[in-house]
């Protein structure tokens, strides 16, 4: 089937409202989340500025946390998915009333879960461990947004499925491949969190059961809390392999291997949550040490994109003139705010790669544990390697998917270098104040001036000027995207994926044996946590009630 | 897999990199005993201040073996006791809990480092090779109070 975006019959056309509005919410997630993390920046530098209160503070990091790592990406994800879906499938959408009930059920959970946390009823951030206690809502909503999720799950399946009917003998597309990954992953990740919500959080927040358990509560959000990473990771490779390289005019390196990395998320995603748990009390020494090498192993899928994608990036640069060692790299369309996008988050990721080395090392992690390394950490990851690549990639369907152009173009081409900049200002700075041992999350870094917590002052000021940086930068996206929703209508140019270097024919075939690839990942999740929780199970604990410090 | 050359040395050169980290844990886990840290023993939370495992608090107790055992108890907003008073040079092992929310308990610039859960005793041994004036912070939220949660360890020379 050919597809063109402006067409309502087509496969495309039947998934953009869809997608539209998932990205919608989305953006307008991420808008407020980013005005919440301005007022974190600057009151981390310690300015004396109006309204600054301990609170508002905490609930403002609650706010940004859930809005960030939690809606806009998931949000995101669900609305470029059924772009991928449509375009690489090709095919027209079935299960239409489940995709909208299932938007609504998430949209109506994120409505709820944000109302609570701005009334000041669940300051409990992103992470809410137990035994802190937010207002019943919170987890209600949180677990609707999951709710949706699955059932946005479904439909994408069961999209793959009709197509793999339709099409016996053809290998999935690779972007839909990568998606299919990110859907295991996600359904595997999300066992954990809903059994905490179910089983411990819901019915201990409504006065059922009077006691919680924090150390199994911290081990079943740990399950989810690390394949959700890798939930907001897998879409942007989908970005990185399916639309990197035709943007920028040339072609994928390597199709197999890419599938090949998509599969190893799929097996190694889940079995690592331990070395987020390695200062806990209540967990033993040795399954720590078996999580700590799968996530050493989990790695490697990164370390072979870094070569496909660069090397694609070069193949673009030549087809286009580039002549050289690096001459190529000039000659790439910087100006194409997805190309610029990806690329700068790339090198952003290669901080946080490293990083996300050293944290998995428990001798090292000891030094880092809570401190502002971990944000500084992971704002090279989500918020760049993610949250950047889904800025540009919305510069790219967006516009297709309205049939609108691209309003306020200039600022588009600025705001992934405003990002890179402001991102190396905030997250150098707060990554060296956590080697010196500045928690993370706290409102006042001052500690009565401790000697220790006057040397890590300045740091703290370079911080706050990239967080105004990345602010700016935020504030382009968001109007972009607003100008575009009601800008001029154009007839939209096609959505191109990439085509491989050299045709693969049947290379890599056998990864896309989905049932046993599952199968294989379930097994190590088994085994990975079963027996840990089964073990602490056999402890004798005791439950601890409920606190709202807030 | 017919694999590009280049591509192929690459994917050697980073399963070697990650074979070197793995055998470095790997290897000084079976050779020098650096297993992750952890200590799995349970305690009631509402009753840590009559625990005998729990008094006399920050007040170091000598050993058989020569180690300094100091327990303190993490509690909103505060460690009990605040401020404590260690030599340097010696094996020190801190035992903690917390009685309501989970803290957490960092010697600024050190690797002293651990999670204190309710219902839970954290456990690790540590030396401070130099005498100083450490900050003590609390790094998991804990509350509106959280970042006034501090202390000090104060490291004497022993000479």
């Amino acid at each position: 089937m050919t597809v063109t975006a402006a067409g309502r019959t087509t496969g495309a056309g039947s998934f953009a409202r869809l997608a539209v509005a998932n990205i919608g919410v989305a953006v307008a997630a991420f808008g407020v989340a980013s005005a919440m993390a301005i007022m974190q920046a600057l009151s981390r530098a310690n300015l004396d500025l109006p309204f600054r209160s301990a609170g508002l503070y905490y609930m403002s990091v609650t706010a940004h946390g859930t809005l960030m790592a939690l809606v806009f990406t998931t949000f995101f994800i669900m609305g470029f998915g059924y772009v991928v879906a449509g375009h690489s499938l090709g095919a027209a959408l079935a299960m239409r009333r489940t995709a909208w009930l299932s938007f609504w059920i998430a949209a109506a959970g994120t409505v709820a879960t944000v109302a609570v946390i701005l009334a000041g009823k669940a300051t409990v951030l992103y992470t809410f461990y137990p035994p802190l206690k937010a207002h019943p809502l919170f987890y209600i909503g949180l677990t609707l947004v999951v709710v949706g999720s699955w059932g946005w799950a479904l439909v994408m399946l069961r999209a793959l499925s009709v197509w793999r009917r339709a099409n016996a003998g053809r290998m999935i597309p690779l972007s839909m491949y990568g998606y299919a990954a990110t859907i295991i992953v996600w359904l595997l990740a999300t066992i954990g969190v809903a059994a905490e919500m179910l089983l411990q959080l819901i019915p201990w927040s409504l006065g059922w059961s009077p006691t919680i358990d924090p150390v199994l509560a911290r081990m079943l959000f740990w399950w989810f809390g690390h394949p959700l990473v890798y939930f907001w990771l897998l879409p942007a490779y989908v970005v990185w392999y399916g639309l990197l390289p035709a943007a920028a005019g040339g072609k994928l390196f390597s199709e197999p291997l890419g599938r090949l990395v998509f599969a190893m998320f799929v097996l190694l995603s889940t079995p690592v949550g331990f070395h987020h748990q390695f200062m806990d009390p209540g967990v033993s020494s040795s399954w720590k040490l078996f999580h700590t090498f799968n996530t050493l192993l989990i790695l490697y899928p990164s370390f072979v994109t870094a070569f496909t994608i660069i090397a694609s990036l070069e193949i673009a640069g030549r087809m286009r003139g580039g002549q050289g060692m690096f001459g190529w790299i000039r000659r790439l369309p910087w100006g194409d705010p997805l190309v610029s996008s990806v690329i700068l988050s790339m090198v952003l990721f290669a901080i946080g790669g490293w990083g996300g080395a050293i944290n998995a090392s428990f001798g090292m992690n000891a030094v880092i544990h809570n401190t502002s390394w971990v944000p500084g950490h992971f704002h090279t990851t989500v918020g760049s390697a993610s949250a950047l690549t889904f800025m540009g990639t919305c510069y790219l369907v967006v516009p297709n998917l309205l049939g609108r152009r691209l309003e306020l173009a200039p600022m588009a081409r600025v705001q992934p270098w405003l990002w890179f900049l402001g991102m190396l200002l905030f997250s150098i700075p707060t990554h060296l104040t956590g080697l010196m041992g500045l928690p993370r999350r706290v409102f006042d870094p001052s500690y009565g001036d401790h000697p220790t917590a006057v040397s890590w002052r300045w740091l703290t000021d370079v911080s706050a000027v990239g967080g105004i940086v990345l602010f700016a930068s935020a504030l382009f996206f968001v109007l972009v995207m607003l100008f575009t929703l009601f800008g001029p209508r154009v007839p939209p140019a096609p959505l191109e994926f990439s085509q491989p270097l050299e045709d693969p024919g049947p290379k890599g075939a056998y990864l896309d044996r989905l049932g046993l690839l599952t199968a294989a990942a379930v097994l190590l999740v088994a085994a990975a946590y079963g027996y840990p929780i089964w073990q602490h199970l056999q402890l004798a604990r005791f439950g601890s009630p409920g606190f709202s410090p807030f | 897999m017919n694999i590009d050359l280049y591509e192929r040395i690459w994917m050697w050169a980073a399963a070697a990199i990650i074979a070197l980290f793995v055998a470095v844990i790997g290897l000084s886990t079976v050779a020098y005993g650096l297993h992750p840290p952890s200590h799995v023993e349970t305690i009631e939370p509402s009753k840590v201040f009559t625990d005998p495992r729990f008094t006399p608090l920050g007040q170091p107790i000598t050993l058989p073996d020569g180690t300094l055992e100091v327990r303190i108890v993490a509690l909103m907003f505060a460690f009990a006791p605040n401020e404590v008073r260690v030599p340097a040079g010696r094996p020190i092992r801190f035992r903690m809990t917390s009685v309501d929310v989970t803290h957490g308990f960092m010697i600024a610039g050190t690797n002293a480092n651990t999670m204190l859960m309710p219902g839970y005793i954290s456990q690790f041994t540590t030396v401070f090779p130099r005498a100083g004036d450490y900050l003590l912070v609390c790094h998991e939220f804990c509350g509106n109070g959280h970042h006034v949660m501090s202390g000090r360890i104060i490291v004497e020379d022993t000479k």
